[in-house]
């Protein structure tokens, strides 16, 4: 059975994006550009395209779904939260003294997160292992991991991509969210991963480009997964940092900058007021 | 001992199906035999160790028991990073299995030399870290890992320490294990770099000096009870490894007096010094040009014996 429930993605979208900037305003913390540029991925996923059980996280047969760009976590959290895997009041603590709701996602006493991280590289060799493990094991179920394009960087991440096409993981899904920022500046400024889906064609991956914000193209794309038996699929997802708040989209500054007082409350409104 | 691990490898892998050694390209004639009686359960991952690591924590948190399978330091620390978020934060069911710990290529040059890894995987929470000190002894904790779940480091010898198993002797996790009995010094060893403490104990008993011997093939968990025991019992304690000075056993067991607070008559280290060895040549003749040999432990207890008062005595009140 694939959800328990299926949720509007849109409007699951739009909680999350709330949730996000709350989180970090109340953390003072980072990467909320990050964490909006993901939104509607997440959401699509977590709404109506994983096989998983809030009521029983750790089912054996669940898709799996880890978080390769581990900065963003502030999104999953929400997007559990929000999926019923935990009461929403606890995302209060995001950041705080004690809490286990790190900065970078962590799985320690998080129900529904899979794989803690925050150095990047390590999300899709995970995923590809897994994939691997449910084909030795004869299971159906899926991996997805979802990537930033500035981790595309690590070598590892090529790794995994030349692994899990020679392994014919086509239960393995990558998701990039390419929204052509990095830390410092634009990836085409830092080390440019054009012709990016050339690359992931050489290492023998089967692709899928479509706008990240949009649900019905993502919704489309999740539904044809694999695209082709016997390969590894990858969503290239072109994305806008900070997608949702004005002041904030395609701004590297947003990658650290922290939501307060009148951009907070702008922020909000400008969220309350879209479309769900 | 290699070849001996890979038969009890494969003994594990007949009774779970879910046990899968996976390799960063290495092993040309000695995983043969496995890879073509279990081709399910063995992964060649490619000469990519950072994935070798990350797969092998995927597969362990679905369910299998993982070996991942390397010489030197590359499935260490190379991919240390992955070693420490991947395998250890997540507790996962992955035992790293490094063949040639030391100079067991020591021709191969100082790539190719295991001499910091025991200091830099003890560091590591949740991992457990093993170096046998005889091909027995590393089929003997192979099966005692296996019993239980979670993070394993499995350093693999080329040498052997050379005693044949007394009846009814088994090497057992955590525990060291007595080879020789003394009172004047205690030789404390990991790896198979016990044959030399053995030989320097023959020679020292020629001269009146009875040694200790403990084979203490598990750095962690340490058998502390034991160094604290051959602190009070007997004149002093030699570490030996072939490892740098620097974190290894040589600091587990200082760590370890001083936590207790356990007198020790003396307390010296064989050991590599903080050094990049720059020649090459075989496991033993590299032991004897870097001062890690039978003579080097000899001398250490020698010198240490001849500097201090009746030292088995002021152990004995202590």
């Amino acid at each position: 059975m694939p959800h328990t429930e299926k949720f509007d993605t849109v409007a699951l979208a739009k909680r999350i994006r709330l949730d996000v900037i709350r989180m970090t305003n109340r953390g003072k913390s980072s990467h909320v550009g990050s964490a909006l540029s993901i939104a509607d991925i997440v959401a699509a996923l977590y709404g109506a395209v994983l096989d998983v059980d809030p009521f029983d996280p750790q089912k054996p047969d669940r898709d799996r779904f880890l978080l390769s760009k581990g900065h963003a976590g502030t999104a999953v959290y929400a997007a559990l939260a929000e999926t019923g895997f935990f009461d929403a009041s606890l995302l209060e603590q995001h950041y705080q003294n004690g809490s286990i709701f790190s900065g970078h996602v962590s799985h320690k006493g998080v129900p529904g997160v899979e794989l803690s991280t925050g150095a990047l590289g390590h999300g899709l060799n995970v995923a590809t292992g897994m994939a691997l493990a449910a084909k030795r094991s004869g299971e159906k179920w899926r991996a997805f991991a979802l990537l930033s394009d500035g981790e595309c960087d690590e070598g590892s991440t090529w790794e995994a991509a030349m692994f899990a096409a020679h392994q014919k993981l086509d239960n393995l899904v990558a998701v990039i969210d390419y929204n052509k920022l990095q830390s410092l500046a634009p990836v085409a400024d830092t080390l440019g991963l054009e012709p990016f889906t050339d690359k992931w064609r050489a290492f023998g991956w089967s692709i899928e480009e479509v706008d990240g914000h949009n649900h019905a193209q993502l919704l489309s794309s999740f539904e044809r997964l694999p695209f082709t038996n016997g390969r590894p699929s990858v969503v290239i997802a072109h994305t806008t940092k900070g997608k949702g708040v004005s002041f904030m989209e395609n701004q590297v500054a947003w990658h650290y900058r922290t939501p307060l007082g009148a951009d907070f409350d702008q922020a909000i409104a400008e969220l309350e007021k879209a479309d769900a | 001992m290699r070849d001996a691990f890979i038969e009890t490898l494969c003994e594990l892998a007949a009774q779970d199906p879910r046990v899968v050694l996976i390799t960063g390209d290495l092993g040309y004639g000695v995983l043969t035999k496995f890879a073509e009686r279990f081709p399910n359960q063995f992964v060649n991952a490619g000469v990519a160790e950072q994935n070798m690591t990350s797969i092998a924590a995927g597969m362990a948190l679905s369910g299998w028991r993982v070996y991942t399978y390397s010489i030197a330091n590359f499935p260490t620390l190379r991919c240390l990073e992955q070693v420490r978020n991947d395998i250890c934060y997540h507790d996962c069911d992955v035992t790293i299995v490094a063949v040639g710990g030391g100079f067991s290529y020591g021709q191969l040059g100082m790539s190719h030399f295991a001499t910091e890894d025991l200091a830099i995987m003890r560091a590591l929470p949740n991992m457990r870290v093993v170096a046998p000190t005889e091909k027995w002894e590393a089929q003997d904790l192979t099966r005692e890992l296996a019993k239980t779940k979670g993070p394993a480091y499995l350093r693999i010898d080329k040498d052997t320490g050379g005693v044949a198993r007394r009846e009814g002797e088994r090497a057992v996790l955590g525990k060291a294990r007595r080879v020789r009995e003394g009172a004047d010094a205690t030789i404390i060893a990991t790896g198979a770099i016990l044959r030399e403490a053995l030989i320097a104990s023959e020679r020292l008993a020629a001269q009146g000096v009875q040694c200790r011997i403990e084979a203490m093939h598990t750095i962690k968990p340490l058998d502390e009870d034991a160094i604290v025991a051959a602190a009070r019992e007997t004149g002093g304690i030699v570490t030996l490894e072939e490892h740098s000075r620097i974190g290894g056993l040589k600091g587990a067991v200082a760590e370890t007096l001083l936590t207790h607070g356990a007198r020790v008559g003396f307390f010296r280290s064989v050991a590599l010094d903080d050094q990049y060895p720059t020649i090459v040549g075989d496991q033993s003749y590299l032991r004897a040009r870097y001062g890690m040999d039978a003579a080097a432990v000899e001398a250490a207890v020698m010198s240490a014996l001849s500097t201090g008062a009746p030292l088995t005595k002021m152990a004995q009140s202590a």
